[in-house]
């Protein structure tokens, strides 16, 4: 722990934070990037989502709407992921000392670890019920589940607004 | 004139019990922001993926219409439910909005990204291959697609920099 602070707080004290510290349009601009990537994501996988629930896009396999969306979500993400963390080493202890923050970060684990539960075994036998409208219940359950989880990302980052001391 | 006006009518919204209620229930704000960042993404993610079909960057094995039909009527409804948020944002903040020219640009914008989004529906559905039928329909398509994206994503940066540009 001890170790990841000094991790931290080096990129903190880096003059590319101080940068975005001190600029006033950077911060704004960043977080605009970031704003507009996490909506992609969200908003794409929910396209996914969705399917696995039976209840859109039913007339398309699983598996065509997977290859489709999801490079779009991993694109997405990736930029989210750059201007977040832009974001975060401009003010990282803060950010750390923030429950939402936290949270956020946790969510967006869960969010992953859900995926992979849905790929790894869920979906091994994918090919059998991809045509079904409604698919199985593990399925369901892996579209369910992330749509509450990045739900509950984006209630998580809106907070961090309304709880960071005012710079 | 209007500067005097629209001063008069944030006064006027702020003094209103329903403004009243959201400024001091500490959560209404927050809330109504979620589920307004939440439709943003709804809404932007359905036109980005019809635009990026257009430019046939993915799901070219399902022809443009279907795409069309499967995300942009989703656009509709959820558009709704962003202009009640928006409103109630309004009312609640009227100054940090309405006597904010980055408010009047986002309005804009969202004209453009309305009448952008019209336009392609109904094209589509008077003919399924109107943007394919020749090498100039494909660019048009294409530079409809390109606007289409700048106009969506000058939205959702006009929204954000609601917050960094509001009066005192």
């Amino acid at each position: 722990m001890q170790q990841l602070r000094e991790f931290i707080s080096y990129f903190e004290k880096s003059a590319l934070a101080d940068t975005i510290r001190e600029n006033d349009l950077l911060f704004p601009l960043i977080e605009s990037v970031h704003v507009l990537s996490i909506c992609l994501v969200v908003g794409s996988i929910l396209v996914v989502d969705l399917r696995l629930l039976g209840l859109a896009s039913i007339h398309r396999p699983v598996s065509r709407v997977i290859s489709a969306i999801l490079p779009v979500t991993w694109s997405a993400f990736a930029v989210a992921v750059a201007s977040g963390s832009l974001l975060f080493i401009s003010n990282a202890t803060e950010y750390l000392g923030n429950g939402y923050f936290v949270a956020k970060i946790f969510l967006i684990c869960m969010a992953g670890l859900n995926m992979a539960v849905f790929h790894g075994i869920s979906a091994k036998d994918l090919p059998r019920w991809e045509n079904d409208t409604a698919p199985p219940i593990p399925a369901r359950l892996a579209g369910g589940l992330s749509i509450l989880l990045w739900v509950s990302v984006i209630t998580c980052g809106r907070w961090i607004g309304f709880t960071m001391p005012v710079r | 004139m209007i500067d005097v006006a629209l001063s008069e009518l944030t006064k006027w919204l702020a003094a209103t019990p329903l403004s009243h209620t959201i400024q001091t229930t500490g959560w209404i704000i927050p809330s109504l922001q979620i589920i307004h960042i939440l439709g943003v993404a709804v809404v932007f993610s359905s036109a980005i993926l019809v635009d990026l079909r257009i430019w046939r960057l993915l799901q070219r094995d399902e022809p443009l219409p279907e795409v069309a039909r499967r995300f942009l009527p989703t656009i509709w409804p959820v558009l709704l439910i962003l202009l009640v948020t928006g409103s109630l944002l309004i009312v609640g903040e009227p100054r940090r909005s309405l006597l904010n020219s980055t408010f009047y640009l986002k309005m804009a914008l969202l004209a453009g990204a309305i009448m952008l989004t019209v336009g392609l529906q109904r094209s589509i559905a008077s003919s399924p291959n109107f943007w394919g039928k020749d090498r100039g329909r494909q660019i048009a398509g294409r530079f409809a697609a390109t606007l289409s994206i700048l106009v969506w994503c000058g939205i959702l940066f006009a929204g954000r920099w609601i917050a960094y540009t509001q009066a005192g």
